[in-house]
């Protein structure tokens, strides 16, 4: 009788320290993945896609869509950092180039990176790019400069009520984080 | 086997397995931490009596608010619980003992080494957490001070402790009850933490996962909480607060426990609606994992989420609804007598109630726009932990010390405890509900001179409330050594629980033979 009760508990500890296990690996792998597809799936976090590949497409002539750039460095960010047009009209399954300036202002190397948003966040699984700056880190000797491009297409189907649409940039410094990762991939 | 007692000396404590012996340990231990985290909040409201900064410096206000949260809920509120389930659960299902005795002197024992680590953080350089509670990445992650990893390892460690409290506690309710002890004949007290533990096990892996993602990105370059390197801040709330609904739940249940042992017995009347009772809690648990959300209404939601989070939250007033009408029902045409532990048990139930009402203000997510993180959200919880968890636990000790020491605690001095809480915790947090809608935002040092008034009354009810629990802890000790004894098994003659049928002071074993229930 005692003896069954123990083997009772050690079970019901067993199927208790499964299920432990499993929600530490859900909140470690599953959620952090889950939360990016998700948000990528329905579109909600103003974070756009990857490189787009170009379909053939044609101009909706009739419609425009104007497109506003909004830059911002990150915190301790010293760079001078912004787009050289603030707006753009287009036309749906147009592309369009427009290039951000960057400069780095310190006396020594470093490295960034842009992150995108876009507002209204039903926008973004409609707005493609081509082309990016913020698909690679950009580094700049002290001083340099550069002209950074990002090549565009607004998709046809983006919803009708929709005019205008606003694409902000936030550069951070990576520099820590660029050479931390160079001496990994050395190491190995 | 009930013939030996306990062993003599100290180590006695250290190697005990014994489920009374733990179960004290696991109250003293929830006492001290009450005072610690006491004295943090008394830093905190002494810097608030006034506008302007008076005594300490911003930095170290943060951390005073940050440690007072954390050593509340991590260690006040939930070991008291646990030291409660150690204490009354295996008397009132009729086992001899938890489930686990071995794992349950350590899942005690992890905890003081852990919260002296955590508090010696604040004397360490770059001073201890100061990113309020919730420790929300990057405040955590990028801006944290280097204590932060001392920290992380805190909740990892309070993290591992729960969860082998909380295994022992399905084990034994499970495997142990006495012969003839159906699920549906459990005290109300062994359901709610039945329910509980298992929160604790399906939540606390996720807290432990969002601090160990948070040291990954502190010292091994990975990006789960990180904008510049392709992750986002958003998720460390997701995560946290998938984790922290649950917790607030974890917090109350076992409260909601204990009033329904004490409200029927001092009614004289068995609990109304038991069975709803039990599917209201399960209920409860069952939408705390699908709520999460409504802490986060103000990150920037699509309008199908805000509406999804809103509707699910105002669900949760209608299983909690039932369990406050079936309390008054219990009360109601009872031979009701209003000793201490009543008094605190009604008080709970009416207290707890403004703060669900303030919680459904908060639920609405437009509303809720501007009372995010105000002092609205402060009065909310400190209604709902304070008043829901923090009476229910004196209302508890109180019903059950005559149990655990054969002496009868002194009602004149229980009583004057109870009304000086009452007035003074209602005094401290009343008028912040005003402050907080007027445009008070939480966890700031200094404040608009429009403000002072209510602050300074906040202030003075906290200094109330706050000495008032000396005069609970001298009242404690005094029935320990000088109370007066008493003679009955059955202290309170409406109590019908099993625990009730053991003589009192509760011998070392009990129930080495199972009871019958019938």
């Amino acid at each position: 009788m005692a003896n069954t009760t123990q083997n009772n508990i050690i079970k019901t500890s067993g199927k208790l320290m499964v299920l432990v296990v499993a929600m530490f690996a859900f909140a470690m792998w599953v959620m952090p993945p889950l939360y990016d597809a998700l948000c990528e799936v329905l579109g909600i976090n103003g974070k756009t896609g990857g490189r787009y590949e170009v379909v053939e497409s044609n101009i909706d002539t009739e419609r425009t869509v104007k497109v506003q750039f909004v830059a911002q460095n990150n915190e301790q960010m010293p760079w001078e950092f912004g787009p050289n047009i603030s707006q753009v009209v287009v036309h749906p399954g147009e592309a369009t180039t427009v290039t951000f300036h960057a400069k780095n202002t310190q006396d020594k190397f470093m490295v960034s990176q842009s992150i995108p948003s876009i507002v209204p966040s039903r926008a973004a699984e409609y707005f493609h790019k081509t082309e990016c700056f913020c698909f690679n880190q950009q580094p700049l000797e002290a001083g340099e400069k550069a002209d950074m491009p990002l090549r565009f297409i607004v998709d046809r189907d983006l919803p009708k009520d929709v005019h205008v649409i606003t694409l902000s940039y936030t550069i951070f410094d990576v520099t820590e984080m660029a050479a931390e990762q160079n001496s990994v991939a050395a190491s190995q | 086997m009930g013939a030996h007692g306990p062993a003599k000396g100290f180590t006695r404590w250290l190697t005990t397995t014994n489920h009374k012996d733990i179960g004290s340990m696991y109250l003293w231990f929830s006492f001290a931490m009450f005072l610690l985290g006491g004295s943090f909040a008394m830093v905190i409201r002494a810097e608030l009596f006034q506008p302007g900064l008076q005594i300490v410096e911003p930095e170290f206000f943060n951390q005073m608010t940050t440690m007072h949260g954390l050593v509340m809920v991590f260690g006040a509120i939930m070991p008291a619980f646990v030291g409660l389930a150690n204490w009354m659960i295996p008397m009132m299902i009729g086992a001899p003992d938890m489930a686990l005795p071995r794992m349950n002197n350590w899942s005690f024992w992890i905890l003081p080494p852990t919260f002296l680590m955590l508090a010696s953080t604040l004397f360490m350089e770059g001073g201890g957490p100061n990113f309020g509670w919730t420790f929300y990445a990057p405040l955590s992650t990028t801006y944290a001070p280097p204590s932060v990893t001392f920290f992380i390892f805190a909740v990892h460690a309070m993290g591992i402790s729960s969860i082998m409290g909380s295994i022992n506690i399905i084990a034994t309710v499970v495997n142990m009850r006495a012969p003839g002890m159906t699920y549906m004949k459990m005290p109300m007290f062994v359901w709610t933490w039945l329910i509980t533990a298992f929160l604790l096990v399906a939540v606390m892996p996720v807290l432990a996962g969002a601090v160990t993602m948070m040291l990954m990105d502190i010292h091994f370059g990975t990006s789960f909480f990180n904008a510049a390197g392709g992750g986002d801040p958003v998720l460390f709330q997701h995560v946290f607060w998938f984790f922290g609904h649950p917790e607030v739940y974890i917090i109350i249940l076992p409260a909601f426990g204990v009033v329904s042992e004490i409200i029927p017995t001092f009614s004289r009347k068995p609990l109304f609606g038991y069975a709803s009772m039990v599917y209201a809690t399960a209920s409860i648990a069952f939408l705390s994992f699908i709520v999460w959300v409504h802490h986060m209404y103000t990150v920037g939601l699509p309008i199908a989420g805000e509406l999804f989070f809103m509707y699910a939250t105002m669900l949760i007033a209608v299983p909690t609804a039932a369990k406050v009408f079936n309390w008054i029902t219990t009360m109601f045409k009872g031979s009701i007598t209003l000793e201490t532990p009543m008094l605190f048990a009604i008080a709970k139930v009416f207290l707890f109630t403004i703060g669900g009402f303030s919680g459904l203000m908060l639920a609405m997510a437009p509303a809720d726009f501007q009372y995010h993180d105000s002092y609205f959200v402060v009065a909310h919880f400190h209604y709902t932990m304070v008043a829901g968890a923090i009476f229910a636990l004196s209302a508890a000790v109180y019903y059950w010390l005559p149990k655990w020491t054969g002496r009868m605690y002194n009602e004149t001095m229980g009583k004057t405890h109870f009304w000086i809480s009452f007035i003074g915790f209602n005094l401290t947090f009343f008028p912040q509900h005003f402050v907080g809608l007027a445009g008070m935002p939480r966890r700031i040092p200094d404040y608009n001179l429009m403000f002072a008034d209510f602050n300074m009354i906040s202030s003075i009810g906290a200094f109330i409330y706050g000495s008032s629990q000396l005069l609970f802890l001298f009242n404690v000790v005094r029935t320990i050594t000088h109370g007066k004894p008493v003679s009955d098994a059955k202290v309170w003659d409406g109590a019908t629980t099993l625990e009730w049928t053991v003589p009192s002071p509760a011998p070392y074993h009990t129930f080495s033979t199972p009871p019958e229930v019938k």
